[in-house]
């Protein structure tokens, strides 16, 4: 329990570490699995999933509708439904201490004040019957026992810095009176409101418009290079990852089949589905002939295939590709690839 | 939590969104090999729900009961032969298995032919109901405009009349109670109830996607109601009709109980219950029987009906 | 996709106003939400016309009044020549047959009581002389092919398909009554983006194939790019820019045209640190109560006093290559791209 209550920092300045410090991840997640219980049978969210990811760092975790992705986060914050969710297996290390084996009284200290999340949905994640100033002004009251009038003069200084226009006179509104990027920015207000360690956002600018988008990510930004805290973008969109990300997890059938730093990834993709996914995308000197997509259609969780879930749909598929599930291929200190003929998926990145 | 948290633990893109891009479920689009409508999903559904089996088997019972009474006892209690007014308000025994009531007539016999009145008025109040309320909200939902408004504005002035008045007035009318004049008291009273249900469900059926689709294609207003509004529209109403079975066969009791339903000769519960009421404490059975029996069907209707909702919701599919 | 011959949709001066009511029992008017506000363009045999715009600017109120699903306050809509914002009955239905809608979310758009082939043989049921009842089941079944899915599958339901197999059945079914023109609302937004391009080569195919025109509304404007000859930039319910593909996406003239395709996220993290962004400040006004003269002035960093008090008309200005409707456009030198 001394990783979340210590607050020593884990992370050595370079001159004192020597030629190569070791730096703790602020987050690990180590063979995360979660099933879930339906009428259908039992849905495999989550497959083995290894992820980490520094502070400071942006790390996005790109993947389409069942890919795992928002269960993964779910599962970091701690609020997934169980039952029907169940986490069968694996660790979430945040600062080197397993979230998963602390009792829900600490979890809940962790959660809100040093993780926090922002959502797709800002109107359902907001209450509509209280003001936003009350909302904001509640992780205060609730977390640091403020005063109300102090509670209210920091969540105006907040709204001031997501740029929320003329904040103090818009602390009495109710949700529904600000427009989805506004709210979206309150919801943003709400999470940074406790300086937390590590932000996951869930698909947060999917909802709106393009630009309103380019404003979020903006904010989130200038947020992060402000406070250095570590943030996991969770999104489908290959643009948002490539405008914002250090790192990139590509996530398919519940498991990391690719990981990298985002140059290197969109340079030369190591596994079949990030390079169709980055071939698919409509180019302009590609005008008037097909693009390339991937056939197929994603993976049925209740059923997943035996061996790689994606070699379906791979044109690299072998004859053991069906049989034997590839482990996670590390190629290099900062890349892997869950894909037994990586190798020829590098190559033909170039040629 | 920071209130920054909706939806806690969704199972996973159950939520919708504008772009609809999580708005399956993981590993939807199961491809089974077996051509499955959600009518028959439902019916797979309910039959594996122990609720269904109890309430099903007690309400094949009733039916059968009603159906043909005779099987269940071979004393006719339509025959003032039967009854010895010297064994009145008997205990259980051999021969009156739930004793005999102020006539000395046999209370078993008497509770099963009670059975096909209470029946006879629940089912035919409900399918009047269901057919009255269910097409006025068809027709109301799916036009809009001021048929809906005109309907709606009658179905809250039936809404305003306390339901005992409103039975009494509509009886006093008739010079005596039967079935048929029951069965009409409580479908004009209980047909705004299955309006406004067919209604809302109309309505939000209307605006769905596909509807919109089969306008582009020029389809005409009765294959929009009945190809495309009604079949998705129609489960509410199947879930309220099933559990009012059981609310009117009550309703009927406690209309003939006040003497206002069904008149003797005729048997129904609500009239044992109010003959025996009286002398209660010299015989307990008369009552209790009819009463019990009462309250099992009632319960086993609205026990189907629960089974029927949660084989119907969508959101569980 | 070259387009050649006639218009086969003309648009002109469209406009839809929904109103907005108050009071249960004498409901009066008390306003107007301003969806499309004086549109007008042509639609060429065989051509594609993206139609791009944010939320709120009226791209799917479009879209249905050129299906005849809403009809438009004032303002004009000609199928093949012939006007249908005022057509009835029979008429109406029958110039249907030409004028197809492809929906953007295949998850809501198909009857989920009815099988696929049931969805897709639709339209003949409505349209018996198309077909003759005998054949319809094979035309069905060809139909399901040309979509590349399996005729085998026509008696399932649409909950067994997956998004990209849904909205190839909803293709299907508007393909059906061999129209001529196909308005895709946002066809490809809801689908996940492995499966996004597999529809957008479809539809692709399937115009050279059948000589189809489309008006492609999305607010993807790569995907836009890709498909289309001309493409159409919508805010508040007016178009502020219309052009060629090459001159909307290569030489932008419209502010509100320019920060949207800087604002769009690019996916190529090379030098993304040295990127210029155009970021619009503030959400765009309510169509119900939109700025005066320009609609973009509130947004924009170009406006003077002018663009408040004139509501600049889209036209091709003095050394523009196309139409905007802008006060101050953007202009370029030297030769038009391709």
């Amino acid at each position: 329990m001394t990783g979340i209550t210590g607050g020593t920092p884990s992370v050595l300045p370079a001159w004192e570490g020597g030629a190569a410090p070791r730096r703790e991840p602020l987050l690990a997640v180590e063979d995360l699995h979660v099933e879930f219980a339906t009428r259908q049978g039992v849905v495999q969210a989550v497959n083995g999933v290894d992820y980490a990811l520094e502070a400071g760092q942006t790390l996005a975790v790109l993947g389409e509708s069942g890919s795992g992705k928002s269960v993964t986060a779910q599962a970091i914050m701690g609020i997934l439904d169980t039952p029907p969710a169940r986490v069968t297996r694996g660790r979430i290390l945040f600062r080197g201490t397993d979230l998963l084996g602390l009792s829900e009284e600490n979890r809940a200290r962790v959660r809100g004040r040093r993780i926090a999340m922002i959502f797709q949905d800002a109107l359902s994640a907001l209450n509509p019957v209280f003001t936003v100033g009350w909302q904001i002004g509640e992780m205060f009251r609730v977390h640091q026992g403020a005063s109300r009038r102090e509670a209210e003069r920091r969540a105006v200084e907040l709204m001031d810095r997501v740029r929320i226009p003329g904040a103090a006179r818009r602390l009495h509104d109710y949700p529904h009176q600000f427009s989805g990027g506004m709210r979206q920015r309150i919801m943003i207000a709400m999470a940074v409101a406790l300086e937390p360690e590590l932000l996951i956002a869930d698909e947060p600018t999917t909802a709106l418009d393009v630009t309103v988008q380019a404003q979020i990510m903006e904010l989130l930004a200038e947020i992060q290079r402000e406070s250095g805290m570590g943030m996991i973008l969770i999104t489908h969109d290959l643009g948002v990852v490539a405008d914002a990300a250090d790192r990139i997890a590509v996530m398919y059938g519940g498991r990391i089949v690719e990981h990298a730093l985002v140059h290197d990834a969109y340079r030369a993709p190591a596994h079949p589905y990030t390079r169709g996914l980055l071939d698919s995308i409509p180019r302009v000197d590609r005008k008037g002939r097909e693009l390339h997509a991937i056939t197929g259609q994603p993976p049925n969780l209740l059923d997943l295939p035996p061996g790689c879930s994606f070699a379906p749909r791979c044109p690299y598929r072998q004859g053991d590709c069906a049989v034997e599930a590839p482990p996670l291929h590390r190629i290099g200190p900062t890349r892997g690839s869950a894909c037994h003929y990586w190798r020829e998926v590098l190559d033909g990145s170039h040629g | 939590m920071s209130s920054a948290a909706p939806a806690k633990g969704a199972p996973p893109n159950t939520r919708r969104a504008r772009h609809a891009r999580s708005s399956r479920p993981p590993g939807r689009g199961a491809r089974t090999a077996r051509p499955a409508g959600l009518w028959r999903d439902a019916w797979h559904d309910l039959r594996r729900r122990p609720l269904f089996a109890v309430s099903a088997v007690l309400i094949a019972v009733i039916l059968v009961m009603a159906a043909a009474p005779g099987l269940f006892t071979s004393v006719d209690p339509y025959d003032a032969a039967g009854c010895v007014l010297g064994e009145a308000r008997g205990g259980p025994s051999a021969a009156h298995w739930f004793g005999t009531d102020n006539q000395g007539c046999d209370t078993y016999a008497r509770t099963v032919y009670g059975a096909r009145n209470s029946v006879l008025v629940g089912l035919s109040t409900t399918v009047l109901t269901a057919l009255a309320g269910g097409l006025l909200g068809l027709v109301a939902g799916f036009r809009g405009g001021w048929l809906d408004a005109v309907l709606s504005r009658v179905t809250e002035v039936f809404f305003a009349i306390p339901s005992v008045l409103g039975a009494l007035l509509i009886l006093s009318v008739f010079r005596t109670g039967t079935v048929w004049t029951v069965t009409l008291a409580l479908a004009v009273l209980a047909w705004p109830m299955t309006f406004r249900i067919m209604r809302a469900s109309v309505i939000t059926a209307r605006g769905q996607d596909y509807v919109v689709a089969a306008r582009g294609l020029g389809a005409s207003a009765g294959r929009l109601m009945f190809r495309h509004i009604l079949p998705n529209a129609i489960a509410p109403l199947i879930v309220v009709s099933t559990i009012n079975l059981g609310v009117f066969i009550a309703a009927e009791a406690g209309l003939s109980f006040l003497g206002l339903g069904v008149q003797s000769p005729d048997i129904t519960w609500g009239l044992m219950i109010a003959d025996a009421r009286a002398r209660f404490h010299e015989a307990a059975g008369p009552l209790l029987f009819p009463a019990g029996l009462l309250s099992v069907t009632v319960l086993a209707f609205i026990m189907l009906g629960d089974a029927v909702r949660d084989a119907l919701d969508p959101k569980l599919r | 996709m070259a387009a050649t011959g006639d218009p086969v949709l003309e648009v002109r001066d469209l406009v839809k106003h929904f109103p907005v009511t108050q009071g249960v029992l004498a409901r009066r008017q008390v306003g107007a939400i301003r969806a499309v506000d004086g549109v007008s363009f042509d639609l060429r045999r065989g051509e594609t016309l993206g139609i791009v715009g944010e939320s709120g600017c009226g791209k799917s109120t479009l879209a249905r009044l050129l299906t005849a699903l809403e009809r438009p306050t004032s303002g004009s809509v000609r199928v093949g020549g012939r006007e249908i914002t005022r057509m009835k009955g029979a008429e109406l239905k029958r110039v249907r047959r030409n004028i197809q809608l492809v929906m953007q979310d295949p998850y809501t758009s198909l009857n989920p009581r009815m099988t696929v082939g049931d969805i897709v043989g639709e339209p003949y049921e409505i349209h018996p002389d198309v077909v003759p009842a005998g054949r319809r089941r094979r035309r069905v079944q060809e139909l399901l092919e040309i979509v590349g899915l399996d005729p085998d599958h026509a008696d399932r339901y649409p909950h067994q398909f997956s998004g990209g197999q849904r909205q190839r059945i909803g293709i299907a079914r508007g393909l059906a009554l061999r129209p001529e023109v196909i308005i895709c609302d946002e066809p490809v937004s809801a689908l996940d983006v492995s499966i996004q391009a597999q529809v957008v080569n479809l539809l692709g195919r399937l115009q050279r194939e059948f000589g189809l025109s489309y008006v492609f509304i999305a607010h993807d404007l790569s995907v836009v790019r890709h498909i289309s000859d001309r493409v159409g930039v919508m805010y508040l319910g007016t178009m502020v820019e219309l052009g060629r593909d090459a001159d909307i996406y290569g030489r932008p003239e419209h502010p509100y045209t320019l920060a949207l395709l800087s604002a769009a996220p690019v996916p190529d993290p090379d030098g993304r640190e040295r990127r210029e962004r155009i970021v619009l400040r503030g959400d765009p006004p309510s169509p119900a109560d939109p700025p005066s003269g320009c609609r973009f002035r509130t947004r924009c960093w170009k406006a003077r006093d002018v663009c408040a008090q004139q509501e600049p008309p889209l036209q091709v200005r003095p050394g523009a290559s196309h139409e905007s409707a802008c006060h101050f456009p953007e202009l370029y030198a030297g030769p038009r791209p391709r």
